[in-house]
């Protein structure tokens, strides 16, 4: 097996490579130097298949496709984008495409992107041309349930596509809250009954939460965590209300934090990497004492590792596309930095080390075999 | 109307490197979508899905700067595609 961690960064794409055994990661030059590299996404259903989302600090946003793991990369013919408004309605334009998902394995070449501002778009052939998902992008409650966005913009992120059902997604917005599909996205319902909303006066709103990221488990599809910017849940369908797992971690630490990564061996296991959300919310490693956090049983308890990340003065912050795990018997887990550096564990997070200092701020780590 | 299309770096690659090519058209937006003809992908990377100039791009015919794709473009003249971003 062969291994890549794909580094989208503010200024470009960098790789870095090992051998089966993980132990030496070579860093490339960059490619795609100076562009803004939201995700980077292999294709389950073809490994040599990557997708990119992309843009410059002048230019509009698209997606540019790999059919060789990496090595050349081809814009899509049509990338992204809302269709034309009729006259009175608002204008929407993709600012960034932010998040790329592959779609279900029975619908070969089928892939879902998210954006900014919040909206849902489908590719047919590959990531080729891409045409908005109307029942989501037009759907009459849009509006609301994207009505308030980050400072950033909102974005719309964690498509997840049930691997027993290619008609059952689910989707995040930040701001906007988690919201479900069953019938291949052609309706949606919001899904947030027991998520905390702290910043809105009535904490029982359907709608208007702030997940930072979802995931759902490929071994138990009706597993889903979530960190959200109001704590760590989990939610176990078909059951709606969603359980504050979160609660068991230390009070000092929290469960404020952008990433969640699942083990995908075990749907029991996942990594958190709290951040501090007190006052001004800083967003760093709490304290400078940066940490992961990893659960063994579904969120009961979390055991804190940081053998081999910095003791002191380390004031980090990972965004939510910046972690990710390997397919490794003993998992990998990775996760880059605003400050551009890359830090990884081969041994499911019990210690680290770090593989690539002084990239540009990275926005997305994945990885692929 | 044939004019002239000088074009930014970053949109080079679409260009294949040329800072300058040939357009044709009557308005702005008949010059782009020539150009979108014979370099595809260029088009959108400067005006949105609703028809408007990327906030960070601007667009000058003789110097003088068009706020929409209407503009005029006669035989002879010079569009300037220009890209102006500021910011670390």
């Amino acid at each position: 097996m062969t291994n890549t961690l794909w580094l989208g960064t503010r200024k470009g794409l960098f790789a870095l490579r090992a051998d089966a055994r993980r132990r030496t990661w070579k860093l490339s030059n960059p490619q795609f130097l100076g562009h803004v590299v939201h995700h980077v996404v292999q294709d389950p259903r073809d490994p040599r298949v990557l997708l990119m989302a992309a843009k410059t600090g002048h230019l509009g946003p698209t997606v540019f496709r790999s059919g060789d793991r990496g090595r050349t990369w081809r814009e899509a013919a049509q990338p992204p984008a809302f269709r034309k408004a009729a006259a009175g309605e608002e204008a929407r334009a993709v600012e960034r495409v932010f998040w790329l998902t592959p779609g279900h394995a029975s619908e070969r070449g089928s892939w879902y992107a998210g954006s900014s501002p919040a909206g849902l778009f489908r590719s047919g052939d590959g990531g080729e041309r891409w045409e908005p998902v109307a029942g989501f992008n037009d759907h009459p409650m849009r509006p609301k349930w994207a009505e308030h966005g980050t400072p950033d913009g909102a974005f719309l992120h964690s498509i997840l596509v049930d691997p027993r059902d290619a008609q059952h997604l689910y989707l995040a917005i930040s701001i906007g809250g988690v919201f479900e599909s069953t019938d291949g996205g052609g309706d949606w319902t919001p899904l947030n009954e027991g998520c905390a909303a702290d910043f809105m006066p009535d904490p029982a709103v359907p709608y208007g939460h702030d997940p930072h990221c979802v995931a759902l488990h490929p071994l138990q599809p009706d597993r889903l965590y979530q960190q959200n910017h109001c704590g760590i849940y989990r939610l176990d369908r078909p059951a709606r209300r969603w359980q504050r797992i979160g609660a068991a971690m230390p009070k000092k630490v929290g469960d404020v934090g952008f990433p969640v990564v699942l083990d995908p061996a075990d749907p029991d296991t996942a990594w958190v990497l709290p951040m501090d959300g007190t006052t001004v919310w800083p967003r760093t490693s709490i304290g400078g004492k940066p940490a992961v956090y990893r659960t063994r049983d579904g969120g009961r308890s979390w055991q804190r590792l940081d053998r081999g990340l910095p003791r002191s003065h380390a004031w980090f912050t990972v965004l939510r596309q910046a972690m990710c795990a390997d397919g490794h018997a003993r998992t990998g887990i990775y996760f880059g930095t605003t400050g551009g550096d890359v830090w990884a564990s081969t041994d499911a997070g019990d210690s680290w080390r770090c593989l690539a200092r002084h990239l540009p701020e990275i926005y997305s780590v994945s990885h692929a075999h | 109307m044939d004019c002239t299309v000088r074009i930014a770096s970053p949109l080079h690659s679409y260009t294949q490197g040329r800072a300058a090519v040939a357009g044709r058209g009557d308005t702005l937006a008949d010059v782009l979508g020539d150009l979108e003809a014979r370099f595809p992908g260029i088009r959108f990377r400067m005006i949105d899905e609703q028809g408007r100039i990327r906030p960070h791009l601007r667009l000058f015919v003789n110097g003088d700067e068009a706020r929409d794709l209407t503009a005029a473009v006669r035989g002879g003249d010079t569009v300037h595609v220009i890209c102006a971003l500021s910011g670390g």
